[in-house]
């Protein structure tokens, strides 16, 4: 059974959603200023991409090729609608922060991308563990950036404090730079250099070779 | 009432910027911008879908999903408004392939210049967005042309500056776990930061 193993992990560091495919970025940035936010939006994302999944690889047969965007959409945008009623009646608050960005999860890259490339040629039973996998590789990144936006920018994990501000007499002061839009840019920039020096065969190509005697003549 | 319109427009393209301050259409906007031509090909198609769907979208909320608006139809308690997404993400495809054909049949120049782009649309997390935001802000139907053309051409002018930076950036010595993707990440950053100062200005 090591293929299960396989088709559940290997999104997570081998073959991520943001990190290699770049899927799936837009929320990934937007939700990621408390991790409170983001645990929901990651649980919301793993549910749709897994049923998603599920639901396409078993009608997989029965859908002419020429309408299937339009057939998986419709799936898709089932399942978003179910979870945003479910988010909107269960944590009225956090459907408030999250805004728009619970209904974008329709056209989220990952549950698409996944829809189309691997749900629509296996078994009910692998996709849905692939939608799982993905949904886990996705949500690593955004708690990890999370993690950082939210320790840096104001001192605190999932709302508890960890680092006492200076505003309440404490010795931390935040900054305020973590909870604007471009650190998120930066933090997911910085993991992908991260994962890249750890997994080296994902390092892509150089489109451009510098030639010796332009880095000769440019050091002189 | 123009200097409103005015505000209006100028507030969708850079201080609520689709790409750097909200972040939307990113997957695109990343894979796609390496060349300035096609990154501006794909700028142009996205004004176009957006000045389209987000009234079409906007029309059909007030018509047929909002609460009470099937009075005309005799159907003033219904609330459709929980069929929303459903009904935006159908009306954006279906605006795109009729777009499609119809640029196919009478304009074949921008039909081949837009090329692939077109149906590359229907998924792109902006348009879907500006839909959502326009609801969320309770636009009227002419605020929403406004408002569907800035987000548009904010859209467009971050992904053409993009490309630009990284056509020159590409002569340069990156780290090696950073080529590619990471420094785009970073420069989309450094430019996000820079739109940021936009937020001071009061309209």
């Amino acid at each position: 059974m090591g293929s299960v193993k396989e088709t559940l992990f290997n999104p997570v560091f081998n073959d991520n959603p943001i990190g290699l495919q770049i899927l799936g970025i837009c929320s990934a940035l937007a939700v990621t200023s408390k991790m409170s936010v983001a645990l929901v939006m990651c649980l919301a994302l793993t549910f749709v991409c897994a049923f998603s999944n599920l639901f396409i690889s078993i009608i997989r047969n029965q859908i002419p090729s020429s309408i299937r965007i339009i057939v998986q959409m419709t799936i898709i945008a089932s399942l978003v609608i179910i979870v945003d009623q479910i988010i909107a009646a269960a944590a009225y608050d956090m459907s408030k922060q999250l805004t728009v960005f619970v209904g974008l999860i329709i056209t989220n890259c990952i549950v698409m991308g996944r829809a189309e490339a691997f749900a629509m040629q296996n078994p009910p039973g692998t996709s849905f563990l692939d939608g799982i996998g993905n949904g886990l590789g996705y949500s690593i990144v955004l708690m990890l950036v999370a993690f950082f936006r939210e320790l840096f920018g104001s001192g605190s994990l999932f709302g508890f404090q960890v680092m006492p501000l200076v505003t309440d007499g404490g010795w931390y002061n935040p900054m305020g730079m973590m909870l604007l839009p471009p650190s998120a840019f930066f933090i997911i920039g910085l993991l992908i250099w991260a994962l890249r020096a750890w997994k080296t065969e994902q390092v892509e190509e150089p489109e451009y070779e510098i030639g010796g005697h332009t880095a000769l003549s440019r050091t002189a | 009432m123009v200097e409103y319109y005015l505000s209006l427009l100028v507030r969708a393209i850079f201080i609520e910027n689709m790409a750097l301050v909200y972040f939307l259409g990113m997957c695109t906007f990343i894979a796609i911008s390496k060349k300035i031509s096609t990154a501006a090909g794909l700028g142009i198609a996205v004004i176009v879908v957006l000045t389209i769907t987000v009234p079409v979208n906007n029309l059909i909320f007030q018509y047929f999903l909002a609460d009470g608006a099937l009075a005309w139809a005799g159907l003033p308690d219904v609330d459709l408004s929980f069929l929303g997404f459903l009904s935006y993400i159908g009306v954006i495809a279906a605006i795109v392939q009729i777009l499609e054909m119809f640029l196919d049949k009478y304009v074949p120049a921008l039909y081949n210049a837009l090329g692939v782009f077109l149906p590359l649309i229907t998924v792109n997390c902006a348009i879907l967005g500006a839909a959502l935001f326009m609801v969320g802000r309770d636009y009227n139907f002419t605020e929403s042309v406004v408002y569907g053309l800035g987000s548009g051409l904010g859209w467009a002018i971050a992904i053409v500056t993009l490309a630009g930076i990284r056509e020159k950036m590409k002569y340069s010595d990156v780290p090696e776990g950073l080529r590619g993707l990471g420094m785009t990440f970073i420069t989309v950053g450094l430019m996000s930061l820079g739109f940021m100062s936009f937020g001071g200005i009061s309209l």
